[in-house]
């Protein structure tokens, strides 16, 4: 694609590119011209498993079997379906190759671009019917997905300004700026009913309102992207797919309450999405689509980047403010909220990721349009990541309202090996867990609410029989503990007593009094703690209390850990009608605690020594080994 | 410890880099912390002289982000993923048996200086979990067999260079 050089000044000049752009890209998925287009993913996951080098294996070898002009090669964002990475689409006929190795470019170059036959064995084969499906849409992950946020993730090359151009980017940014006034902007996606996707869900148009009607001489919009939920990675997957929309949703924000300078927080961890956002912002500060007087008009508008440096805290909106101002990333006081007084003292909206990815899609097909998706209190779609114990790993955008099951069952596959659904947990350390009775609930922020539970960024992750309930409530509190910024004594010190109380019920040392003390210390850090991460640091606890009593009545009780996690509660057992006397056990043993004599007796363990590494369970050929 | 005097400059040299900022600190121990691998007292101070920034400040927040450390990390700093995704899918053995085998715990250094274990919370990869990642480079669906060879794997390596 050729590269905008000169300056755009006027919206007629942003239209005529736009035009060019949308004309080039429309060629290139289309085929016109006799040239097709390979598009090999470039999220954090498949780079992961060599997409890059694959890449450039595509790039070596076309270029020597001289087929420049039949195909080009292009890197795109995240295609979702990261447990069967890495993907690799062709253009025009839209095939879909999946979990491609380098060693597979060669196959593909021969047989398909050059044979023009697909390549059967690259295809996915859907786990339950056993047909080899093309195209992605025909594959059950993506058939009832909706993608707004995910708008040209997998599809552009996030390192050009010209393919966001060519793909409906800044339509809507031309749009605000030649034909609507900054409280019609706000008006409109109040009209929407989006609500923060960052998981409190509070409206976005209200929070503009807010920050419109202040009188200063300086505004701010912040772009929280310092995605802390462990198991979440939409934020991450969307900068690395399409950093422009998020931006152009920023300048829109800027727009619509006054605010001239922007500021991306984004976690340190993300190397890749920061170093795209980076790029991203100097090509549009190269062409004057970020500066003074855009498009020649009244509005001036720059972007920061600030990298997180690891605190979850962080992801609490006034500690973020605090973190951008050098500070340590401790919450404020709220009143007064940041639309008042946030980042330096001026009027900030701090919007996630997620939400300004939607808002050019908002003034693009209008409000009334994009509130036809969705439940009476939550418009529009939400991206979810699907991860732990379930087949289809990845990044799932469905309309809010979809239920658990088709999430979980229709577009995640179901769970692995065979195994029983347990939970999935949703809102990270904040959240909780849902059951078989809540997999019918239509989800949206306000049902995972009243199901004891909650929305927040959009982790959802599966646990299966395996899975130890009073375990994850540990991790998750261990998790809180160690993220506590330290600020208010009851989240510093409350938390503290209640990862205490797990781990003596872990260890076989609770009572059904811990259970008691358990749930009085939990209420009294909810309605003591300054910030949202205290105030729900017990909801993984109370969630698990009340949907799995048994499990720690098991542990305080008989002494004993269901599910064989726990490794107090729970030993290793050789079974001597299984053994063969192999030996191999205990030449594995870390501590030498395994003992018989190989051919002549069953192997037997020291259970005082054993400190359960499970080394042996996982090596021995006659599956003898068990947990009990 | 006695800075060197190029290490003065450079560090002297960065502060100045983002003097123009409202609040630079944050900024400016990102980048000696990717630089140098660590924020030692003697930086904070200079630092300090630098910005005018009190030092107690600057220790306060180098002390709060997990990113900075006050202490060198080894060459190899292997970060095993605690998220919830690698954890539900057994990170903890594997974060065990790194344990086990170099014989020290998250957050300590080998005493060759060869080896970090890091417990980080989730990279974003939770397709590939349980993930470790050894400067930057992802391992995917790491098992707790595979753990001895993925450091064979950057021994060999020093062996070698």
């Amino acid at each position: 694609m050729d590269k905008i050089t000169g300056k755009i000044t006027s919206p007629e000049a942003l239209q005529k590119d736009i035009d060019d752009c949308s004309s080039e890209f429309d060629s290139k998925v289309k085929g016109l011209g006799g040239k097709r287009a390979i598009m090999i993913c470039g999220g954090t996951g498949c780079l992961a498993n060599n997409s890059e080098e694959i890449l450039e294996e595509f790039e070596k070898q076309i270029k020597e079997k001289g087929l420049t002009d039949k195909v080009s090669v292009n890197h795109v964002g995240c295609f979702g379906f990261c447990s069967q990475g890495p993907f690799i689409k062709i253009f025009p006929e839209d095939t879909l190759y999946h979990k491609v190795k380098v060693a597979d470019v060669s196959h593909i170059i021969d047989d398909d671009i050059i044979g023009g036959k697909v390549c059967e064995d690259l295809l996915y084969v859907d786990p339950v019917t056993h047909e080899k499906v093309v195209r992605q849409d025909d594959i059950n992950f993506y058939k009832k997905q909706m993608r707004i946020s995910l708008h040209g993730c997998s599809l552009i090359n996030p390192d050009f300004l010209e393919e966001s151009l060519g793909y409906d980017g800044f339509k809507s940014l031309k749009k605000v700026l030649t034909a609507m006034k900054p409280q019609e902007v706000i008006n409109e996606v109040t009209a929407s009913g989006i609500r923060g996707r960052g998981g409190a869900g509070f409206p976005t148009g209200k929070k503009w309102q807010f920050a419109y009607n202040q009188v200063a001489d300086q505004k701010y919009i912040v772009c929280n992207g310092d995605e802390g939920d462990p198991g979440a990675f939409m934020d991450r997957s969307i900068l690395e797919g399409n950093p422009f929309e998020v931006i152009e949703g920023m300048m829109i924000a800027g727009y619509a309450f006054g605010a001239s300078q922007g500021y991306f927080y984004v976690r340190a961890e993300y190397p890749v999405a920061v170093a795209r956002l980076n790029r991203a912002i100097a090509d549009m500060r190269a062409v004057g689509l970020l500066g003074d007087h855009i498009l020649g008009t009244d509005f001036s508008f720059d972007v920061h980047m600030r990298e997180g440096a690891g605190a979850f805290v962080c992801g609490e909106e006034t500690a973020l403010l605090n973190s951008i101002e050098g500070k340590r990333g401790m919450p404020r006081p709220r009143p007064p909220f940041p639309a008042i007084k946030g980042l330096w003292g001026k009027p900030t909206c701090v919007n996630n990721v997620e939400t300004l990815a939607q808002i050019p899609y908002i003034i693009r097909v209008g409000a009334a349009e994009y509130a036809k998706v969705g439940t009476m209190g939550s418009k529009g779609t939400k991206v979810f990541a699907l991860g732990g114990k379930i087949n289809n790993v990845g990044l799932v955008e469905v309309p809010m309202g979809t239920t658990l099951r088709t999430l979980i069952f229709d577009i995640g596959g179901g769970i692995p090996n065979g195994k029983k659904f347990k939970a999935i947990q949703t809102g990270g350390p904040s959240g909780g867990c849902l059951t078989d009775e809540d997999l019918d609930t239509p989800i949206d922020y306000d049902t995972l609410i009243a199901r004891g539970s909650m929305m927040g960024s959009g982790g959802a992750i599966v646990m299966d029989e395996d899975n130890c309930m009073v375990d994850v409530a540990h991790f998750y509190m261990d998790f809180i503990c160690g993220e506590s910024c330290g600020k208010c004594t009851p989240c510093r010190v409350g938390t503290k007593r209640l990862l205490e109380m797990l781990t003596s019920i872990t260890e076989g040392r609770g009572t059904e009094q811990t259970l008691v003390d358990m749930k009085s210390l939990a209420s009294t850090i909810k309605g003591g703690a300054l910030c949202a991460l205290g105030q729900t640091a017990a909801n993984p606890i109370l969630s698990t209390l009340t949907k799995f009593p048994d499990e720690y009545k098991a542990h305080v009780i008989d002494k004993k850990c269901p599910s064989h996690v726990c490794k107090r509660l729970m030993s290793f057992w050789i079974d001597p009608a299984l053994c063969k006397k192999c030996s191999k056990c205990a030449r594995n043993c870390p501590v030498q605690c395994i003992s018989g004599v190989p051919g002549k007796t069953v192997y037997v363990i020291d259970q005082t020594k054993c400190i359960k590494c499970g080394t042996c369970l996982a090596g021995c050929p006659f599956h003898a080994i068990s947990k009990i | 410890m006695a800075i060197k005097p190029e290490v003065k400059k450079e560090i002297a040299a960065i502060c100045e880099e983002h003097s123009d900022e409202p609040s630079p600190l944050m900024l400016i121990l990102e980048e000696i912390q990717k630089k140098f691998g660590y924020i030692p007292l003697e930086v904070q101070e200079l630092i300090s002289t630098e910005t005018g920034v009190p030092v107690s400040e600057i220790y306060g927040v180098v002390t709060f982000y997990n990113f900075f450390s006050l202490d060198p990390k080894g060459k190899y700093v292997i970060g095993v993923c605690l998220g919830t995704a690698c954890y539900v899918k057994g990170s903890q053995p594997i974060i065990e048996k790194f344990e086990n085998i170099l014989g020290i715990m998250p957050g300590q250094t080998t005493k060759d200086g060869l080896f970090t274990i890091e417990a980080i919370r989730c990279m974003g990869a939770c397709a590939l979990a349980p993930a470790v990642a050894v400067n930057g480079k992802v391992y995917p669906q790491m098992t707790v067999d595979r753990v001895s060879s993925v450091i064979d794997e950057y021994k060999k390596m020093e062996a070698n260079a």
